[in-house]
């Protein structure tokens, strides 16, 4: 998985990551996707998913994802527990002489069933949340939905990408989730370049330097993009100097950008200046992918 | 009867521990014999369903009544169904709440919380 | 001892910025941070001394001996997460995608498997004579966060002294498992809004999330002024589901000065600062608190 995984043929991945919250990488995504005129827009940020509200799409397909659960055949158990004794997350109990489950507990490893002597455990689904697919102009609109009460986007994450890797369509764009934990280092892991989004205050810096070890970690290709630039200190383009990081475009804070996302519109699509805006910033990073690929068929 | 209560240290003595699923200990007290053991809560240590297994384990000793300030939803499922009952503990020592028990003052705990890594109640 | 967690739904509303004035405001003797996965509150906490540090460990990880492995892969086969991968030859166990469960373990007829323990991130507790203050950091990648919560929480309530009368809760964007772990046991959680179609789209799903656990709620305004209407919208939503409705923050320019200055917005006299101020009354008053000193 780490690595570089290469442009594949005539398609390019960009995941858009922030590390803090509301930084911009909606906004970034949406109108990047919206500039190319044809591209996959897919919302990885499941808990929260806000790009459909700017895309307004029109829903093509949903389907709901489940995750295996165990059932017990009870007239096959022989009560020898070995289902209880090998879950370590605790989703199994043995009482009277018949196990039962947890399904909040369970994690959907499939290990019960393995291990069970008797062949006394099927599977079945238990839904964790929605998958939809649709169309907003050019730009093919995938979103997921975690179902409230549900801990994690992941198996959600992991269709989404299934589904979009599908499209032939010559751009990707990624809108992962906040943070640097599993749920986005599930959403980067097809990408060819990470376009990191930062603001000027010092917790965003501090997140920056977060998703800086992330995707280094991960050997990606990345650079930044500062979002909300005004007068006064940047603490995240003090730290892009610092450490030697990229920085591939800069917007400057707007009250009037502000307002168009506020009201959930696509600026790239209401405005000219925008429109230029985002375009110049899609063929920058298109350009650090092409490179990408240039220097890696050449190692 | 066997009655189990969470506990922080190995004592009659002790203070009852506020929670069930990652209590350090659990007394054992065998109102017949008037026996105490302690065993330990092997559940504290889990990721999730702590509850889940703590109630296991007291149920594998025939525990039929749990006193405990507090019980997740899941641990109640299972104390449920090995026919257990759960009483509110009052604040004190362990000693103090099986002396109230035995007097048959302990109410059952009614309210149940949902549980804490990622299993709300529905 | 009353806890108050500062929720958003959507990140970047100004949930931690809006607890650091609220402890300010409050003394709170007692506070921390709830989103492990990305902490800022010591940013402004600076503590003056360095904090007590211990391991958190999470669920284990498996890890593959390439002198017993026979190479047959059932382990990759059989796993869901995806974790089991092949390089040359070789199989290896990515720690990022392992979940810890065991199933390659069971498999392998080599015994070749193990499941190591796994440092998945860092506790961290600040105490002085003014204030306790927990928090941690989740290792990169790491996912059981709900339970390094419950940890950061459980240690402010032993930490805190007896007589503690508030404790005030930074907690996470998003509605999964570190924010369900931190609802538990709170006494009211204030949602910081954002006016703008996304804000309120959040906010919806974290009120939900929020009321599957029956928090008490509240709700405030932040950068109100940059779309009015949708401030009222919030307003009235928060009406309908009679969520009491604390008031508004402006937008404001002097308040990124005070962050990159390492202060709150209560410290320097500012029109976000005075709002916040009148917020605070409010949670004094519905959380049934006696006022902390004005500072």
């Amino acid at each position: 998985m780490p690595g570089f995984t290469g442009m594949r043929q005539n398609s390019a991945t960009v995941a858009v990551l922030s590390g803090k919250g509301g930084t911009g990488k909606t906004l970034v995504s949406v109108n990047l996707a919206a500039a190319a005129e044809k591209a996959a827009y897919v919302d990885c940020d499941v808990e929260e998913p806000n790009g459909h509200l700017f895309f307004q799409p029109e829903i093509r397909n949903e389907e709901v994802v489940s995750l295996k659960i165990p059932v017990i055949d009870e007239s096959r158990c022989t009560g020898r527990r070995a289902c209880v004794d090998f879950c370590r997350f605790n989703a199994l109990a043995f009482i009277k002489g018949k196990p039962f489950v947890f399904p909040s507990v369970c994690h959907s490893c499939g290990g019960c069933a393995l291990v069970c002597p008797s062949g006394a455990i099927r599977e079945t689904g238990k839904p964790v949340g929605v998958v939809r697919r649709g169309i907003s102009g050019g730009v093919t609109v995938h979103t997921g939905a975690l179902n409230p009460g549900e801990a994690s986007g992941v198996p959600l994450i992991r269709r989404l990408l299934r589904q979009s890797e599908q499209e032939p369509l010559p751009l990707r764009i990624i809108d992962c989730p906040p943070g640097s934990a599993c749920a986005v280092m599930e959403s980067i892991q097809d990408a060819d370049y990470c376009l990191i989004v930062t603001e000027p205050t010092i917790y965003g810096a501090h997140n920056l330097a977060m998703v800086h070890e992330l995707v280094t970690l991960f050997q990606k290709p990345y650079g930044v993009v500062l979002n909300k630039c005004s007068d006064g200190d940047n603490r995240s383009e003090e730290y892009c100097l610092k450490h030697g990081v990229p920085v591939i475009g800069r917007i400057a804070f707007s009250p009037q950008l502000g307002m168009l996302a506020s009201e959930g519109k696509i600026a790239a699509r209401e405005s000219a200046e925008y429109a230029g805006l985002f375009r110049d910033l899609l063929n920058t990073v298109i350009g650090e992918v092409r490179n990408e690929e240039t220097s890696a068929s050449q190692r | 009867m066997k009655i189990a209560i969470p506990v922080n240290e190995q004592s009659m003595d002790s203070e009852v521990c506020p929670s069930f699923g990652r209590t350090p200990y659990f007394l054992l007290y065998n109102s017949v014999t008037k026996e105490s053991s302690y065993l330990n809560n092997e559940a504290a240590a889990s990721q999730g369903g702590a509850g889940i297994r703590a109630a296991q384990a007291i149920a594998d000793q025939g525990v039929k009544s749990l006193i405990t300030p507090r019980c997740g939803e899941h641990a109640v499922e299972v104390l449920n169904k090995a026919e257990g009952l759960i009483y509110r503990a009052v604040p004190g020592t362990a000693r103090e709440n099986i002396e109230v028990h035995l007097k048959n003052q302990l109410s059952l705990l009614e309210e149940f919380h949902a549980g804490f890594h990622g299993h709300a109640a529905k | 001892m009353k806890k108050l967690l500062l929720l958003s739904g959507k990140g970047g509303t100004g949930k931690t910025t809006v607890a650091c004035a609220l402890i300010r405001l409050s003394q709170a003797q007692a506070y921390a941070d709830c989103d492990i996965d990305a902490p800022n509150l010591h940013l402004t906490m600076t503590p003056a001394a360095p904090p007590a540090r211990e391991a958190y460990y999470g669920m284990g990880k498996a890890r593959i001996d390439p002198e017993r492995c026979i190479r047959c892969g059932r382990c990759r086969s059989e796993c869901r997460f995806e974790a089991v991968r092949l390089s040359g030859g070789d199989y290896h166990v990515d720690p990022f995608a392992c979940e810890g469960c065991g199933v390659c373990l069971a498999v392998c007829p080599a015994g070749a498997v193990a499941i190591e323990p796994d440092v998945a991130g860092e506790l961290m507790l600040y105490a002085d004579e003014r204030a306790v203050f927990s928090t941690a950091q989740l290792k990169m990648g790491g996912g059981t966060s709900g339970k390094l919560v419950t940890e950061v929480k459980r240690r402010l309530n032993r930490a805190a002294g007896a007589d503690t009368p508030l404790a005030v809760l930074d907690g996470s964007p998003g509605i999964g498992c570190p924010v369900i772990a931190s609802l538990s046991g709170v006494s009211m959680a204030l949602i910081v809004a954002e006016p703008s179609v996304s804000g309120v789209s959040d906010l919806g799903r974290i009120v939900k999330t929020a009321g599957q656990l029956h928090t008490p709620l509240c709700v405030c305004v932040n950068k109100a002024d940059t779309n009015p209407a949708i401030t009222k919208q919030i307003e009235r939503f928060c009406e309908e589901r009679e969520i009491p409705f604390l008031g508004t923050i402006p937008f404001d320019p002097e308040a990124v000065r005070a962050v990159n200055g390492g202060l709150t917005i209560a410290d320097v006299d500012c029109p976000s600062g005075r709002a916040v101020r009148a917020i605070y009354e409010q949670v004094v008053r519905l959380l049934g608190l006696q006022a902390g000193s004005e500072s």
